[in-house]
């Protein structure tokens, strides 16, 4: 079943008219974790704040369970959960008193969705009588979660969760969001952190206002067109120097130690590895290399 | 290629009875990419204010390029270039303006402007730009001339506070190109990042866990010292015994 | 119901726990109140003052001497003309000027009764009104101490003239004057920066998104603000009661009717510079620039309005703080009644009115 359905959705700003959503289609399953994902100015909160009624769009529809983004925002702002990008809770107020105020607001109280927040408040609680302005950045985000989650949303959409946060909070707090898809909530969130596109069920790689590609990060990674070869050497900038000059290169650039690497045709490593080594690259070592989400949209950018 | 650019010992910065920076130990060579890593609140930015003469330390000893940390911060000040993720252009003026502007409080003579300014422009295949406002631009565009903006005076090393935050991943790489450029041209960055695979660019990181640098080597040697494969299981095992918050 | 009483609490907690912001919500009416009052009203001691005796008699002796030996007064004995006099005046030499006409102990002696006349500098009508009565105080005494050797009552009256400004205009009457900016300090500026501070921290989006009427929000940030004004109306009225001497004359009940208004009249203009600003900055400089400014200039409270060029006068009549000046002047120092200020009220609600609708129109229930 659908949950979220977007149809052609634009959106332009300014004297200029510059788009910062183009054109975007897609569709979101009940249930399921949904990840936009793409640089900062790639459009992903202008579509949240469409598909969360708190901007219109141009041109195109939306709807959110079967109601509409323009005509029935009433009652969606009833049943969905948002946790905007800048959101930063009231800082004066202790732990507790934001969450209360959030569940009075969606006019329930903490007892009844317990169950919901549970596992994240629990983690929380010890702290609940300090003001949240003097949280870590990544409790702070827990009691966000937990305000936006307070009132069981139906789709709960959160905007770059991640984004500024270290990598270990950051891997705790998707660790949750897996926790809660089991609850059968429909989550949508965004991200500029690629490697976090592996985590949900489904992507839509996102640039410039207009999808790339939206599929499984499974299948996004099986259909990459190329072998990819990931070659690793003592100095990396002489590495990405020589590689850059190699006649039968489609793409090179670095990931992580290695650099990864495509042949226009015909893949042979033997081949690169005697150019390489005339170039006087040294400790040179060549593999096959495992696709990742980020080397997607590399391609896909390219 | 061992003149230290950056030094110190047991620098410490206390604010009241909390301690943000813990006497922390460590040496930059000249040209060295350094990564400068740590979960939030680990201390960074108090370290990083520090070592960039903003901030007086509350004991230890640091001397930037040469000059002391408590006596020679102006000194320091004119050595060193800046950028942030929050902060680095001017978004009403444009790239040209934003250009005169850093070079010209940085003392650079009228020509010099004009000549580096050109070069820049040319290397950052901008020079159609020029007179747009930065408001304009693409996020990774700026963050690629806020970069070249602030070595524009050539300085000794230069500090940079998450400046790939949120950048797609093509433009991401250009950035550390231009990194690269400038570490072969002899000067020293010093870098903070979120990303761990940028991490792995850095000719050797520092692991800062509540206000101590708990690891300090090359990627290659962090990864073998806790039988890891990636920077990322690096930093998860050391940031996790974290006990502070921010 | 419930809804909108957490948002209330909320709002309450937010600016219990600003300190600083407390501090300028209950200092600030103090400290204006103190200033306003006592470097206002100052004693004045050794100012420059001219006898002029014609009479030169008994009884204008004793008094100048008893003026003389006040440590109020550094007199100079003068027989100068009315020319004279307002040329000293005009360049400030002097500050009040007493003229005892001729036969003065005569006219005492013989028609019970004799006057003297008291000509004061009320360009500085603190200055001036306190300068008279201690010349009157010690005619008074005088007066007393004749009366006390003669069977029949002799009077000695003071014809006091206040040159230059002779409404006094602004002596008591920074009280009404400080009631107003405080309000419109508290209400508009405050308001407005308390509703601009949710944009600016990304909470409004998530209030947006709620259930709860967007309207409410905008309600119930307004109530807080409401009390605490009402607070702040009743230090003042304190203040200047037990402080400065300055007794209610009129209704407390409709003085405090009519700042209820008042303070909704600028909740309202808070209200509206919020919905027009994103960032706290602007809504505060347009809070002090567009309002606080006008109100110290256009209110009469510090430059009397018949002074003014026409178009600024009629410009003064859109400020809403020189309706409520004259309303609780009227009330506090004048002891006037409702009847006497309807016409000021009415003015001051059809602006309320006014502007409840243009920042109802302009709220918006999404952003931008």
């Amino acid at each position: 079943m659908e949950s979220v359905v977007v149809k052609n959705i634009t959106k332009t700003y300014g004297k200029e008219k510059k788009a910062a959503v183009n054109d975007v289609s897609f569709s979101v399953n009940k249930g399921e974790l949904f990840g936009l994902i793409g640089p900062d100015g790639a459009g992903k909160t202008s579509i949240f704040r469409i598909l969360t009624t708190l901007l219109l769009a141009d041109n195109g529809s939306a709807s959110i369970d079967g109601l509409d983004v323009v005509k029935d925002f009433k009652s969606i702002r009833n049943t969905i959960g948002y946790m905007p990008g800048k959101f930063s809770l009231y800082q004066d107020l202790t732990v507790e008193e934001n969450l209360n105020f959030f569940a009075t607001l969606f006019e329930t109280t903490i007892q009844e969705n317990y169950d919901l927040i549970k596992d994240i408040y629990i983690q929380i609680e010890p702290f609940k009588t300090r003001r949240a302005g003097k949280l870590s950045g990544g409790m702070k985000q827990k009691l966000a979660l937990c305000c936006a989650l307070i009132h069981k949303p139906n789709v709960l959409f959160l905007d770059e969760p991640t984004t500024g946060v270290d990598p270990v909070s950051r891997k705790e707090f998707w660790e949750m969001l897996q926790k809660l898809k089991k609850q059968d909530i429909t989550i949508i969130v965004s991200t500029p952190y690629m490697d976090e596109a592996n985590l949900c069920d489904r992507i839509a790689l996102i640039q410039d206002g207009k999808i790339l590609s939206i599929d499984s990060p499974k299948n996004i990674i099986q259909n990459y067109p190329d072998v990819l070869f990931a070659v690793k050497a003592a100095n990396m900038y002489e590495l990405l120097k020589a590689l850059a000059e190699y006649p039968n290169r489609l793409m090179s650039y670095a990931f992580g130690e290695f650099a990864h690497f495509s042949f226009k045709e015909n893949p042979n490593k033997a081949d690169l590895l005697q150019f390489l080594e005339t170039k006087g690259i040294k400790n040179i070592e060549i593999k096959e290399a495992a696709v990742t989400i980020e080397d997607s949209f590399i391609k896909l950018l390219s | 290629m061992n003149e230290k650019v950056i030094s110190c010992k047991a620098l410490t910065k206390r604010f009241g009875d909390f301690t943000a920076v813990d006497a922390i130990t460590f040496e930059v060579e000249k040209g060295e990419i350094f990564g400068f890593l740590g979960a939030n609140g680990a201390g960074k930015t108090t370290a990083m204010r520090m070592l960039c003469g903003l901030s007086n330390p509350t004991s230890g000893e640091a001397k930037i390029a040469g000059f002391d940390i408590y006596k020679e911060t102006e000194k320091i000040k004119k050595s060193i270039g800046y950028m942030s993720q929050k902060f680095s252009l001017y978004d009403d003026l444009t790239v040209q303006e934003n250009i005169t502007f850093f070079a010209g409080i940085y003392g650079l003579s009228d020509k010099a402007i004009k000549e580096n300014s050109v070069a820049l422009l040319k290397q950052l295949g901008m020079e159609d730009q020029a007179d747009k406002r930065v408001s304009s631009l693409p996020l990774g565009w700026k963050q690629k001339l806020a970069f070249s903006t602030a070595i524009i005076h050539k300085p000794e090393i230069v500090f940079l506070d998450e400046p790939t935050g949120g950048v797609d991943p093509v433009t991401r790489r250009q950035f550390w190109d231009l990194i690269y450029e400038a570490s072969g041209n002899g000067i020293t960055i010093f870098v903070t990042t979120h990303y761990m695979d940028e991490a792995e660019y850095c000719n050797r990181v520092s692991i800062m866990v509540d206000g101590k640098v708990e690891a300090l080597d090359t990627p290659t040697n962090l990864k073998k010292q806790f039988s890891v494969t990636t920077m990322d299981e690096v930093f998860y095992h050391l940031a996790r015994e974290a006990k502070r918050g921010e | 119901m419930k809804q909108f009483l957490t948002f209330v609490k909320k709002e309450f907690l937010h600016v219990l726990r600003d300190k600083k912001t407390l501090l300028i919500l209950f200092g600030m009416p103090v400290v204006q109140i103190l200033i306003f009052g006592f470097a206002l009203t100052n004693e004045v001691k050794n100012s420059q003052i001219v006898v002029v005796d014609y009479a030169k008699d008994i009884a204008s002796q004793e008094i100048i001497t008893k003026i003389e030996a006040s440590r109020y007064f550094e007199i100079r004995k003068s027989l100068a003309g009315s020319k004279e006099l307002e040329a000293a005046f005009r360049t400030g030499e002097i500050k009040m000027a007493v003229i005892f006409p001729e036969g003065f102990n005569n006219q005492l002696l013989h028609q019970n009764k004799a006057q003297i006349q008291v000509l004061a500098d009320a360009s500085d009508p603190n200055n001036a009104t306190t300068l008279t009565n201690y010349v009157s105080s010690i005619i008074n005494d005088y007066q007393t101490e004749l009366n006390q050797e003669n069977p029949l009552p002799l009077q000695i009256k003071p014809e006091v003239k206040m040159l230059y400004n002779p409404q006094l205009k602004g002596a008591p009457n920074f009280v009404p004057g400080v009631m107003a900016l405080v309000l419109m300090l508290v209400c508009v500026m405050m308001t407005a920066i308390a509703i601009v501070k949710e944009k600016e921290t990304g909470t409004m989006e998530i209030l947006l998104v709620s259930p709860f009427k967007p309207l409410m929000v905008i309600l119930s940030k307004a109530v807080p603000y409401l009390l605490l004004s009402m607070v702040n109306v009743i230090s003042i009225l304190l203040l200047s009661v037990f402080v400065l001497d300055l007794p209610i004359e009129g209704n407390i009940f409709l003085l405090f009717a009519e700042s209820t208004l008042f303070i909704i009249t600028c909740l309202t203009l808070g209200i509206f510079i919020s919905v027009k600003t994103d960032s706290q900055q602007t809504a505060m400089l347009i809070s002090l620039l567009g309002m606080l400014l006008p109100t110290l200039l256009f209110s009469g409270f510090m430059f009397p309005i018949e002074n003014m060029p026409l178009p600024l006068q009629w410009f003064s009549n859109v400020v809403p703080s020189k309706w409520y000046y004259i309303i609780v002047k009227g009330i506090m120092i004048k002891g006037l009644g409702f009847s006497y200020v309807w016409k000021e009220t009415l003015i001051l609600f059809g602006i309320t009115i006014f502007l409840l609708i243009i920042s109802l129109k302009s709220f918006k229930i999404r952003l931008s």
